[in-house]
């Protein structure tokens, strides 16, 4: 299918691998002098925040509420829905004549959050099962990990097209839709890691002393994983929101009247020779803004996790 | 090896079988059918076609005498919603115009990716660097919806250089647009593994070595720096192929392309269930075939793999 | 072996007539009837949706379909620029006395593309062909709809499909005979499904006889080539009986999914026509005048209540019902969402339909503020609105962006005027129909176009037998209305009582009557813009030369 169906499993991996190495609590302090000093990373991150503050806090200055249809801009998108401060549509309108500033800013806050949630979903299931499956060892292991093979032969974008078309389309579905067909890296990654972490004494001696399998796993491999899951899950934000805007093109994302920033992307695009460039340019600046800001704090974590790379 | 070939294969199979399953519940559990439509039918009509095309069944035999049908005669059947035209005919129309532009944006994708990484690790933290992780990022944020448009709104409309869609047998004035839309997302990843891989490489000791020596620059990288770079790169490419090849609905929808992708979503949205069918196993079959040969590829690059 | 030198042979020889053709219309120069200075390039390229799920007569189910069909086969009537029927192979019809035999007889120069004749039989063959279950083609209810003896019993599997009310008195003379009469029979001969078929090629290929090259037809256009999902190519037909009228000398249909992008190749000069997408054919009529046209269609848009048991309890209130009908502006919706020459509809059946008057609905008669204060002292009469108890309605739509925005605008209407909160609810395709079917929803848009050019063809659907009754709606008085209609000499006041009924009870609230809304270039002539169905044939088409 058209999504590239992941940035860099391997540059992942070994980001991963590497961010693996961090141990004990003063390598956070470190990491964190690390991740300052990269400029591209700071500045990222420092969008980052001003984009959650528009997301969140941004609907206080908007004028309209964004369902709003103004009868009178509907058909003279080009001429009168123009951005301007005067009519108090900062945007402009959509096609629709609702004001364009309070959709971006609902759509950036519906985006952000199908986005992390999305990765959410992925990370806490990918790494669970790849800490058990690495714990447990042996036929588990074995099992487990085969199952995780079969799963990643299985074209995801065609399944969750069929998922959404049957099951109807409401956020949750998309959670979990674009949730689930990513934990599949994350799985294989927190397996290799928890086969290294398994042998180490702190685990042996929680074992010695007869503390359940589950609670192992959770207080004591997991919190381990840590640094790599946070690296992870930044760069998997970005893929999932833009796997939300191709879902958004194919009419089977958000529903309306919500939005996202692919919503507004996509209709935008296709009035966007019609003398409306705003429709496109305004969500389009958001979401480049929100993807650039995530990869670069994403890079910039796994440099400052991974002191090899420098 | 051969054992490490042979267990693969033997996990392809049930891989491709659960496939079948899977996308078979999914579709009878959708609501619709591929003879709904806006005016229902008389009960009498729907029950002479559904008899037509064998859906009075029940299921678990709809379903193996599909399976059957496909594994003995490689039969998909025939399409539900294209009348005159069998699956086979479809996949046979359209497959070959996907691989085609497909396999195009991923030569541009593989040689522009790697010749931007490999750039921007050489002369790390210079301009150059910048402009190249800007280009790949930028490249891999603009949704291919919005690019496609804007290529055809430049070379179509506004220059005239070029047609804005339909394939004519794939002349190569109608491949570049698709091409371009379809590579830039998969150049731009290709580009940043790339740019990580070879830093790490070129800052690894055997590298460290070679510089002591004193060889040429361009020695170095081509001959020590490229092959280990190229490892993380090869098992992305796996993937990004399969998904190449396999079409994309963005590109049909805007170039009229008519390859497979475009094919696959309709028979989505109209429940031509055989269709569906048939363009998913073609895409799970190459899915496993091109993981097993990367795979194979990466333990004959990197002699350090053993199976 | 023979068989192949006689294909052979046979494309051989249309190659050398073609060319003739060629020569000969090249050499014309000039349009017979008007004078009008031809261009030499006679094509003409338009834009579909979507690929046709089939070119077979019998088995087309699209609109696009058919207009390939048209051009590809002739059925006994033809439809002129008007929609009025004139012969086609048929030369005219006779009706019994008792209006139940119908006797066609053909013209003698009418031939397939193989040079064959064409006669009462190959009608008999394709009749039989459509209405027989082993044929399997979702236009059997469209041959049932035309009372033909037997027919229900062919469905059915009951009765042979020879014992079709069809016969071949002799070879030009062709015979049906109806179970009831039908006024508006020979409407309905000018529709695909009952177009003939060629035996011998559909015995010979099976399923495969619509490929180019096994295909034979009878009409002005033979198959040239077809790529599915990218386009399909028409030549003129040589052995067609009118051929020397015929002017354009190669049709094609591209398929392009996205109307915007198709749009812009239109616009870049790459073909002939194309539709003009929802809320731009102001702006597109303003700078390009000759090209945007817009003629009415004979359909309706118009939202479901669901009035039956599974619906909320606020719509078995008329009272609510008639206020959601007041409070849609429909001149914003028609003038400013879609834009494109529709007209506002408080009634249903379409303004254009041949031989309808639209009833003078009482509200079409108010201004909208007038509507909106009727609307909302009914509401507050059944005790909802803005000082009344709080009301929230689901409103269904299948996904598409001009559907989006109809409902948007009327959500927003029904808010601000009513204080009924909308919740919209867009689904894909398949799932709509089928939640609207099921009558799971409240409030679901729909559409319905008119079989044929004839009031009852939308009545029909308020019946409470019709499958397309998804509001639920049972109405004794209206049905038998629809009945009396059928067989009355002059339905006409049987319509307006009905299209009454539905103003009082408001089942459904008409929005807009639709209109083809297209750009095509200045220099084709004939298109047949007064066609209600926009039913064109390319026969009747020319490109005049540029200035």
């Amino acid at each position: 299918m058209s999504l590239n169906p992941d940035p860099g499993t391997a540059d992942r991996l070994l980001a991963a691998q590497a961010a693996a190495d961090v141990k004990g609590r003063s390598l956070w302090k470190d990491a964190r002098q690390r991740f300052m000093r990269n400029r591209a990373a700071t500045a990222g991150l420092v969008a980052l925040v001003l984009i959650c503050i528009f997301a969140f806090f941004g609907g206080f200055l908007a004028q309209y509420e964004p369902d709003y249809v103004d009868f009178s801009l509907i058909g003279s998108n080009a001429s009168q829905g123009v951005p301007s401060i005067e009519t108090g549509h900062y945007f402009g309108t959509d096609s629709s004549g609702r004001d364009l500033y309070a959709r971006t800013v609902q759509g950036t806050r519906i985006s952000l959050l199908v986005g992390i949630v999305g990765a959410g979903v992925a990370v806490i299931v990918g790494t669970l099962y790849g800490a058990i499956a690495g714990y447990k060892g042996g036929r588990t292991d074995g099992a487990m990990m085969r199952t995780v093979d079969i799963l990643m032969s299985v074209p995801y974008m065609f399944v969750l097209i069929l998922m959404l078309v049957i099951f109807g389309r409401s956020i949750l579905m998309l959670f979990i839709g674009i949730g689930l067909i990513s934990w599949l890296d994350m799985s294989r990654i927190a397996r290799g890691q928890t086969l290294t972490i398994k042998g180490k004494e702190f685990v042996e001696a929680a074992h010695a002393t007869g503390v359940r399998p589950m609670t192992i796993i959770l207080r004591h491999i997991v919190p381990n994983l840590l640094g790599l899951v946070i690296v992870y899950a930044t760069l998997l934000v970005p893929q999932m929101i833009i796997t939300e805007s191709f879902i958004s093109f194919l009419g089977l994302g958000i529903q309306e009247p919500n939005t996202s920033l692919g919503a507004l992307i996509s209709n935008g695009a296709s009035n966007m020779q019609y003398g409306v460039i705003w429709q496109l340019a305004f969500p389009l600046f958001f979401f480049v803004i929100t993807l650039f800001a995530f990869f670069f704090v994403g890079d910039g974590l796994r440099d400052a996790l991974d002191p090899k790379d420098r | 090896m051969l054992n490490y070939v042979l267990r693969r294969v033997a996990i392809a199979i049930p891989t491709i079988l659960l496939l079948v399953v899977i996308s078979f519940v999914l579709m009878y559990a959708a609501p619709g059918g591929p003879f709904n439509s806006e005016r229902p039918l008389p009960a009498q009509v729907m029950a002479n076609i559904e008899a037509r095309y064998g859906l009075d069944q029940p299921y678990w035999k709809q379903m193996t005498t599909y399976i059957w049908n496909v594994v003995v005669h490689f039969d998909f059947g025939p399409s539900f919603q294209y009348r005159d035209r069998t699956v086979n005919d479809v996949i046979a129309q359209g497959f070959p115009v996907t691989l085609t532009y497909g396999f195009w944006s991923f030569i541009v994708a593989l040689v522009v990716g790697v010749a931007l990484g490999a750039a921007a690790a050489i002369r790390h933290n210079s301009w150059l660097d910048y402009l190249a992780v800007g280009i790949s990022i930028g490249a891999q944020v603009l949704p291919n919806f919005v690019m496609a448009p804007i290529l055809v709104l430049v070379f179509t409309l506004w220059l005239g250089w070029l047609p804005g869609g339909g394939w004519q047998g794939g002349q190569i004035e109608y491949i570049i647009l698709p091409v371009i839309a379809l590579s830039t997302s998969y150049m731009a990843s290709i580009a940043r593994i790339t740019r990580s891989s070879m830093l790490e490489v070129l800052n690894a000791g055997f590298i460290r070595t070679a510089r002591a020596k004193g060889l040429p620059t361009s020695r170095i990288i081509w001959k020590h720096a490229m092959k280990p770079t190229m490892l993380p790169v090869l098992s992305y490419l796996g993937p990004a192929f399969v998904g190449m090849i396999t079409g994309s609905v963005i590109i049909d929808v805007f170039f009229s392309t008519g390859g497979i992708g475009q094919f696959f979503v309709n028979s989505a949205f109209n429940r031509d269930y055989s269709v569906i069918m048939g363009i998913t196993i073609l895409v799970g079959v190459l899915t496993v075939t091109f993981n097993l040969v990367v795979d194979l590829l990466y333990a004959w690059i990197d002699p350090k793999i053993r199976y | 072996m023979t068989l192949k030198t006689h294909l052979l042979a046979g494309t051989a020889a249309l190659f050398a007539l073609s060319g003739a053709a060629h020569a000969e219309s090249h050499a014309m120069m000039e349009h017979p009837e008007t004078g009008e200075k031809l261009a030499t390039d006679q094509s003409f390229t338009y834009r579909v949706l979507d690929e046709f799920p089939s070119i077979d007569p019998n088995l087309i189910e699209d609109v696009e379909g058919s207009a390939i069909g048209r051009q590809l086969f002739e059925g006994l009537m033809n439809q002129d620029e008007k929609g009025d029927v004139v012969p086609g192979v048929a030369t005219g019809y006779e009706v019994s006395e008792d209006g139940l035999t119908y006797t066609f007889t053909l013209r003698d120069d009418a031939k397939w593309s193989n040079g064959e004749p064409v006669t009462a039989n190959d009608f008999v063959y394709s009749w039989q062909r459509a209405a027989d279950p082993a044929t399997a083609s979702e236009y059997q209810w469209y041959m049932g709809l035309m009372k033909i003896a037997n027919v229900d019993e062919v469905i059915a599997g009951d009765m042979e499909p020879s014992e079709l009310g069809v016969k071949a008195v002799d070879d030009l003379t062709f015979e049906v005979t109806l179970s009831q009469p039908l006024p508006y029979f020979p409407q309905m001969v000018t529709h695909t499904t009952t177009f003939p078929v060629p035996q011998a090629a559909i015995e010979e290929h099976g399923d495969a006889w619509t490929q180019p090259g096994n295909m034979v037809s009878n009409g002005a256009y033979v198959l040239e080539d077809r790529v599915p999902q990218e386009y399909i190519t028409l030549a003129k037909n040589p052995e067609y009986w009118d051929a020397e009228n015929v002017i354009i000398e190669e049709v094609k249909a591209l398929i392009i999914n996205d109307e915007n992008q198709a749009l812009t190749r239109y616009l870049a000069g790459e073909f002939d026509q194309t539709d003009v997408p929802a809320g731009q054919f102001p702006r597109l009529a303003e700078e390009h005048p000759e090209q945007a046209i817009s003629v009415p269609n004979l359909c309706t848009y118009y939202y479901n209540l669901n009035v039956s048991e599974s619906g909320p309890e606020a719509l078995a209130d008329p009272k609510v019902r008639e206020a959601l009908y007041l409070a849609i502006d429909r001149d914003v919706i028609v003038e400013n969402v879609v834009a494109g020459g529709q007209k506002p509809a408080y009634t249903l059946t379409h303004w254009a339909t041949a031989g309808f008057e639209v009833p003078s609905a009482e509200a079409a008669q108010m201004s909208q503020q007038e509507r909106n204060e009727r609307a909302k002292e009914l509401m507050s009469e059944a005790g909802y609105g803005t000082d009344g108890e709080a009301l929230t309605l689901d409103l269904l739509y299948n996904t598409s962006e001009s559907h989006k925005q109809v409902a948007t605008a009327i959500g927003q209407m029904w808010k601000q005027t009513l204080g009924v909160d909308i919740s919209m609810a867009n689904m894909e395709w398949q799932t709509f129909l089928e939640e609207r079917h099921n009558r799971n929803y409240e409030v679901a848009r729909a559409g319905w176009c008119a079989d044929y050019n004839e009031a009852s063809s939308f009545l029909d659907i308020m019946d409470t037998n019709s499958s397309y009754n998804d509001s639920g709606f049972n109405n004794e008085t209206y049905d038998s209305l629809l009945t009396e209609a059928k067989t009355s000499e002059d339905p006409l006041p049987l319509y307006t009582e009905a299209e009454t009924i539905i103003t009082q009870e408001f089942p459904i609230l008409p929005i807009y009557h639709y209109a083809t809304v297209f750009m095509m270039d200045e220099t084709i002539k004939g298109y047949p813009l007064e066609n209600a169905q926009d039913n064109w044939y390319a026969k009747d088409l020319y490109r005049v030369a540029g200035e």
